[in-house]
């Protein structure tokens, strides 16, 4: 029943990725516009740049910040996620923090970044970060905050520990709205990398859609974007299969009571 | 008769000025079954936390086996109105979970559970979650986790309201054959002032909010008749329509 639902879900998948793809290639026949090059075109262009290596290279600047920077904002994310929940001093403490860092315009801070880390590596984490870690932090929270009560208190009455009930009831309960959080903040870390290659000095990828675009190159160019999301779509399957093998019960469905 | 648990002037007023006990005292002899019985909201299950150790009373003791109460403890096991099944959890690691906190290991756990699970008829469920379990199910899971830890008080909130009427009888039997074969002490919240008088060695009436308690009833002579014969007896027909006329003063 289980391989049932998943491979209708692949083909739900696969069938909109088809959908998406004809109409880019419809749209880029009409044209929509000069620099829109078609579905195909994108993809010649893209196995060029895989074969002569210039797309490999590219993803080994460009993974290193964003790879960084999801690691930190999730370890870090969940942790402090964790004791906002957990804590009322902390959360008034911290909270405002990241309620601003969610709010603030990323474009307006780049310039600071870079003013006070220079335009290496640091400054691109930090980007990655601002982008990625709010959510992941206030998503946790939340979930943590909502643990149902009578969870907590059955956990208490049978004489669990604080850490007990932390271990076992409060993160397995948190769980699935920690990995919606944790989806979200991943992909709003890819576009804060792809954000600072941009704004800050032009690698990776980066370096590839704005070189390309000063040439016209728009195949090149679109074949860049769409490695990219590409990739983001993998990572983010990667992480539901985690989930789903960490959290076993939580693709069976709650019941309220 | 020995007292196993007693309640002494417990008031209990929630944030918000809900005054929920008033000066309430009660005792629990020690190997027999006690009922509360009373309107909804009076402050059942209020009454059942606070000896459970899960909420702080306002004022008053709360004492089991002569020491106070300062928190939940082993001789103490509650079956949840609400049931509280871990939604993630199967129905074997649900059981399990009183022990699992306990830090019994696994294998001699899960036996443990599994004989509790076939003792309230979820035999072939163990791997079932609760979703997929009807409300009458779910709340035998919550029975058997209680039955699991073997505490020596038994907290029943109204443990069998979810249960067919035939599961609900030979459960009403079953709890008999419990309270006469182990030593334990039982305090059972009900509803149904039938179930009371057929399974108590004592009932308390308790008055609506604020609540105290009314009346005391001990039924003396239903112990030594067959389970099949109570409710044929005198003495239960009396005592259930004297709990009636008690309480329907409440209710018109
Ligand atoms: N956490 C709480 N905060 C505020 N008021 C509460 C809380 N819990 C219970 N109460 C109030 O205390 C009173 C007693 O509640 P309690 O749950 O003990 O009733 P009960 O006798 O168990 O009712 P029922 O038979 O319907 O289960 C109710 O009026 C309820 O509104
Ligand atoms: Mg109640």
């Amino acid at each position: 029943m289980h391989a049932k639902i998943m491979s209708r879900s692949l083909n739900l998948k696969l069938l909109s990725a088809i959908v998406v793809f004809g109409i880019w290639e419809i749209a880029g026949r009409i044209p929509i516009s000069y620099g829109f090059p078609t579905f195909f075109e994108s993809m010649v262009a893209l196995f060029s740049m895989l074969i002569d290596g210039t797309l490999l290279q590219a993803y080994m600047d460009t993974l290193r910040p964003l790879v960084v920077g999801i690691l930190i904002s999730a370890f870090l994310g969940i942790a402090l996620g964790l004791w906002i929940g957990l804590s009322n001093w902390f959360d008034w403490l911290v909270s405002p923090i990241f309620i601003i860092m969610q709010a603030a315009p990323l474009a307006a801070l780049i310039p600071l970044l870079v003013m006070v880390y220079g335009i290496g590596l640091t400054s691109k984490v930090f980007v990655v970060c601002i982008m990625a870690m709010p959510v992941i932090v206030l998503n946790t929270a939340g979930a943590v905050r909502n643990t149902p009560i009578n969870l907590k208190e059955m956990a208490a009455s049978f004489l669990g520990t604080d850490k007990d009930i932390i271990l076992r009831v409060i993160i397995p309960s948190a769980s699935p709205i920690i990995f919606s959080g944790l989806r979200l903040g991943t992909s709003a870390g890819f576009i804060g990398a792809i954000l600072a290659e941009l704004k800050i000095t032009p690698t990776g990828v980066g370096d590839i859609i704005t070189f390309s675009r000063s040439i016209a190159d728009y195949p090149s160019m679109y074949a860049a974007i769409f490695s990219i999301i590409l990739l983001a779509v993998c990572f983010l399957n990667l992480l539901e299969i985690i989930e789903r093998t960490l959290f076993r019960g939580n693709v069976r469905g709650y019941v309220s009571d | 008769m020995e007292i196993a648990v007693s309640t002494r002037n417990i008031s209990k007023t929630y944030p918000g000025n809900v005054e929920a006990l008033r000066d309430l005292s009660l005792e629990f002899p020690r190997g027999q079954l006690t009922s509360l019985l009373g309107p909804s909201g009076c402050g059942k299950t209020t009454l059942l936390k606070i000896i459970s150790g899960l909420l702080e009373p306002t004022s008053g003791e709360v004492e089991v086996n002569g020491k106070p109460v300062t928190g939940p403890g082993p001789d103490r096991a509650f079956v949840f109105q609400d049931f509280a099944l871990l939604p993630w959890a199967d129905v074997l690691r649900n059981v399990a979970f009183g022990l699992e906190l306990r830090g019994v290991p696994v294998s001699e756990r899960e036996d443990i559970a599994q004989q509790h699970i076939k003792n309230v008829g979820l035999d072939g469920f163990e791997k079932s979650f609760p979703h997929e379990l009807s409300g009458g199910m779910r709340q035998r899971v919550g029975l058997a986790r209680a039955l699991a830890v073997e505490s020596e008080v038994l907290l029943m909130d109204e443990p069998f309201s979810a249960v067919d009427e035939q599961t609900r009888r030979k459960f009403q039997e079953d709890l008999l054959g419990l309270v006469e074969r182990e030593n334990k002490t039982f305090i059972f919240v009900t509803h149904s002032i039938e179930e009371a008088v057929y399974v108590s060695d004592q009932i308390a009436i308790l008055l609506p909010r604020p609540s105290r308690v009314h009346e005391i009833l001990r039924p003396e002579n239903l112990r030594t008749k067959g389970v099949s014969d109570i409710r044929r007896d005198p003495e239960y027909l009396d005592t259930v329509d004297r709990i009636w006329a008690s309480l329907r003063s409440y209710v018109e």
